[in-house]
């Protein structure tokens, strides 16, 4: 009887703290990468970016998901994103490959915050003092201005490129400040992304996919597939084939399986307007 | 006759019982105790990350801000301190870990009072490396938090476990003790917000 009386006291208390952290919203049942629960996307500009992301994990494995919330309800932006990380398990076991693109829309009272939490396994590839330089270089310039969707589309192409391993982080802030701005930064890629279309549309009859894919960086095929998948999407489907299939319409994602087991430390950086 | 045949097999599959029982416990009490050790490794690896960023950030204030030297060298000497205080396996206990609690509390606020004063330095502030170094240590701070409250979230499934009953007997006769705990220091629960 003193047993089951220790037991019950020790499982309430050990209930009662766990209670206390769950401010956050809970893991959706229907799980997706974009989570916008408060409302600051428009449709298409969820599903592009649904798109974006799951095109991401379904080539590299790296979960990277978006969380917009109308309040964090006292709690601070890095605990914040901290605690939708390890509850929700973004990332895959083992490997800890998850991101939180964490967003909170300024209002008449409060600021605006952004906060990028990186999983263990991606805090070499990202690190805080480049999470800084993301937020406050790709995301609050246009957070400023009201740009919602370009900011955060924009950051996550940049995350993409150094979770893939495209570029690492040096050569990010190098390209940032001798270049003066995300714009800058992506002039070269646009350059090649536009020339990489004219050498495809020449030899479209002899080429396949599967060699300009390899010749190509990923996050060029990415803006290739988003433009290119309507017109001659059939050559496409080889190239994704590990996705498990996602070129059907633009409400039903396939190629999500949930998140699963990744893990987070406290890791990366955020930022206010 | 009969009777004390009963009796044998009773006492014999009770014998059975509490060493498979023991057993199992054991080999729990291995994984759990590994747990624990792991996790405190991860905290002193955090901690040990804030320690290492320190000289650098010494060496950028130090350019810009020549009338902080006393509180640098307040910093300098929390550093020396807090990294002087290590734990091992063996002698973690409720004592040590408020010890190794004490010397990095004291290096927390000796780093709070240099940022407060770096507020008069805008140059320092624009400072390239300075930024750079203090998205580091925001993150670190963050981890620091994180890593303390996965610590004690595995001390108390290893606390919890060993209260259970029949748990609680074999803890007593293995000589298993109860895990200490970080300790919130006021208010701590939160990661220092660390202001330029």
């Amino acid at each position: 009887m003193r047993y089951f009386k220790q037991l019950l006291l020790i499982l309430t208390l050990a209930l009662s703290s766990f209670s206390q952290a769950q401010d956050i919203p809970a893991r959706p049942k229907q799980q997706v990468l974009v989570n916008d629960f408060a409302n600051v996307l428009t449709k298409s500009e969820a599903n592009a970016l649904e798109r974006k992301l799951l095109d991401f994990y379904a080539n590299t494995g790296n979960q990277i998901t978006l969380v917009t919330v109308k309040s964090l309800k006292g709690s601070d932006a890095s605990s914040f994103a901290y605690e939708i990380g390890e509850k929700w398990q973004v990332g895959k076991k083992g490997f800890d490959n998850g991101i939180v693109i964490l967003f909170k829309p300024k209002t008449s009272e409060s600021r605006g915050q952004v906060f990028i939490a990186t999983g263990y396994g991606l805090e070499g590839a990202i690190p805080d003092a480049t999470a800084k330089e993301i937020v406050s270089n790709e995301m609050i310039p246009y957070f400023k201005q009201g740009q919602i969707y370009e900011g955060i589309n924009q950051a996550s192409s940049v995350l993409m490129g150094l979770a893939k391993g495209e570029f690492n982080h040096q050569q990010y802030a190098k390209q940032y400040s001798s270049k003066g701005g995300s714009l800058g930064f992506l002039i070269p890629l646009f350059i090649i992304l536009i020339f990489s279309f004219i050498g495809r549309s020449r030899s479209r009859g002899h080429q396949t996919m599967g060699s300009t894919g390899s010749s190509l960086p990923f996050w060029m095929l990415l803006g290739l597939m988003g433009s290119s998948s309507r017109s001659h999407g059939s050559s496409f489907n080889d190239f994704s084939s590990g996705s498990g299939g996602f070129g059907g319409g633009g409400s039903s994602f396939g190629g999500f399986g949930g998140f699963g087991g990744g893990s987070f430390g406290g890791g990366g950086a955020g930022g206010s307007w | 006759m009969k009777k004390s045949v009963i009796i044998l097999i009773i006492i014999a599959l009770l014998a059975i019982w509490g060493i498979s029982k023991s057993v199992g416990f054991k080999n729990n009490m291995v994984t759990m105790d590994e747990d624990v050790n792991g996790q405190w490794a991860q905290v002193e690896n955090v901690y040990q990350r804030r320690a290492d960023l320190i000289p650098n950030l010494v060496n950028t204030v130090k350019g810009y801000a020549e009338h902080e030297k006393e509180t640098l060298t307040g910093v300098i000497e929390a550093r020396a301190k807090a990294t002087s205080v290590n734990i091992t396996p063996d002698n973690m206990n409720a004592a040590s870990i408020k010890q190794f609690q004490a010397a990095q509390d004291g290096l927390s606020s000796a780093l709070s009072r240099l940022m407060v004063s770096v507020e008069r330095y805008p140059e320092l502030k624009a400072n390239q490396n300075f930024m750079n170094l203090q998205a580091q240590l925001e993150g670190t701070e963050n981890r620091i938090t994180v890593e303390r409250k996965k610590f004690n979230e595995s001390a108390k499934q290893y606390n919890i476990y060993i209260k259970k009953f029949p748990n609680s007997i074999f803890a007593g006769f293995f000589d298993y003790e109860k895990k200490a705990y970080f300790e919130a220091t006021k208010g701590s629960e939160k990661a220092p917000e660390v202001k330029f």
